[in-house]
């Protein structure tokens, strides 16, 4: 059973239905014993990463998700709180990826947010499996970490061709800060790897 | 390096997919969601579907197509058509949508993109914008499929959606849609220049090199189509490739 982490942060239904199509049982939840109990975990997010950590903090989830020993895979806003520090609200995050969260530095031209289709390269992780370095997943974000020892994918981005973390694990941790659940047959395997590890 | 989009655009009446030249004359070209599926196999990056039934079953069909889309489509859709209050708007993404797109109903009520943008967030909310010329050769906003001409400027307009909080702009020119003779590249490059959001060209295509050029000269991010795909004459993946080997970043 995979748990889907229900705290109130806008609509999980495109996760529901990307695990859907995989074939894969989940459950929407915010009850530490079914979340502790899953095989996966699953912590989405979208809107204000700081309002985010905040609602996390509030029910006591992060204690619970920091202590998890199954693969935890946390999406977009989701990754970002995992990060140590982020710019959105200037707050603490869980600290499991030891990286700070950044707003884009935008050079005359780019565009913020940076939404659309782009590559992901350095892949290194089986969630990766079967992936192509190059291959395009779909982003919708205007904060994003910067590269570390946890950086398992990296995309680059504007007229200056900053490059950010795409992804990041840290022992049983996982993140990607695009939307594999949006991301084509592309992201889709992705989701399947993480299902396997 | 990211992608240049390609969008193609379904017209939903009672649950199939239309098209209409000019908006009139409409043939059947399906189920929406199955050459919505079709396209996304093809390639297309993003879906938007507009529901252009006037009737309220019509509606409610429409947003059991959504919920089916959501169910069945891997990549990003936009939904639009008719949504004039907060509660529409919720309603579909509810239904699964990822955005939605307002037209005339922001142009009678603008506060309605801020209102939508503060509780779900830019990225939702995608501001459709049809202009025509006047005779002194400046852009003048249409409402209702350009059948109301208003007396505001299109510039004016487009800054002013981007600051009430809209994630994209879906700028057609009413002088060129329809008629496949290409886009005004110099007022979408001028639009591109102007905003910090994304700008999606719409209709005017008739060949590739139409695309290409207001990807390129018109600087779009990205371009939406729809008779060129449904009637078959080029399939996505065969003009996406025409763009790679024209040096425009799409996703192959």
């Amino acid at each position: 059973m995979i748990a889907i982490i229900d705290y109130n942060t806008g609509n999980l239904r495109s996760v529901e239905n990307a695990l859907n199509r995989l074939g894969a049982e989940w459950t929407l939840t915010a009850d530490p014993e079914v979340i502790r109990r899953a095989d996966r975990v699953l912590l989405p997010g979208v809107g204000h990463a700081g309002e985010a950590i905040g609602r996390l903090r509030e029910s006591g989830l992060v204690e619970v998700v920091k202590r998890l020993r199954r693969p935890v895979l946390g999406i977009c806003v989701g990754m970002q709180v995992m990060c140590r520090h982020t710019a959105e609200g200037d707050v603490e995050g869980m600290g499991l990826f030891d990286t700070r969260v950044r707003r884009f530095h935008s050079q005359p031209g780019d565009k913020v947010p940076h939404m659309g289709w782009n590559t992901i390269s350095n892949l290194e992780s089986k969630l990766f499996k079967g992936i192509e370095p190059g291959s395009y997943v779909y982003y919708v974000h205007s904060y994003r970490a910067d590269l570390c020892p946890d950086t398992i994918a990296t995309t680059r981005y504007g007229a200056a061709g900053q490059m950010f973390s795409a992804a990041l694990k840290y022992e049983n941790f996982y993140g990607t800060q695009f939307h594999p659940e949006k991301s084509g047959d592309v992201g889709e395997r992705i989701l399947q790897n993480f299902l396997k590890l | 390096m990211l992608a240049k989009r390609i969008i193609p655009c379904l017209d939903v009446k009672n649950g199939r997919t239309v098209k209409g030249i000019n908006f009139e004359g409409l043939a059947d070209v399906g189920d929406p969601v199955e050459l919505g599926a079709r396209y996304a196999l093809e390639g297309a990056d993003e879906l938007v579907y507009l529901d252009i039934t006037a009737s309220k079953e019509g509606r409610s069909t429409f947003t059991r197509i959504v919920e089916r889309v959501a169910d069945r489509v891997n990549i990003p859709f936009t939904v639009g058509g008719g949504i004039s209050s907060v509660d529409d708007a919720a309603a579909l993404l509810d239904a699964g949508a990822d955005k939605i797109t307002v037209n005339s109903a922001a142009v009678a009520n603008p506060y309605l993109i801020s209102e939508i943008a503060a509780k779900y967030g830019s990225q939702f909310v995608v501001v459709a914008i049809d202009a025509r010329t006047i005779d002194d050769g400046s852009w003048r906003i249409t409402t209702h499929g350009g059948s109301r001409l208003t007396d505001i400027e299109l510039f004016e307009w487009a800054h002013r959606v981007q600051s009430l909080g809209a994630g994209e702009i879906l700028f057609t020119s009413m002088n060129h849609d329809g008629t496949r003779s290409g886009y005004p590249c110099q007022t979408y490059a001028a639009l591109a220049s102007a905003l910090d959001i994304p700008v999606i060209a719409s209709g005017g295509a008739g060949s590739v090199s139409d695309i290409a050029d207001v990807l390129t000269d018109g600087r779009a991010d990205a371009a939406l189509a729809a008779s060129i795909f449904h009637y078959g004459e080029i399939t996505i993946d065969a003009l996406k490739r025409q763009l790679a080997a024209r040096n425009i970043p799409v996703r192959l």
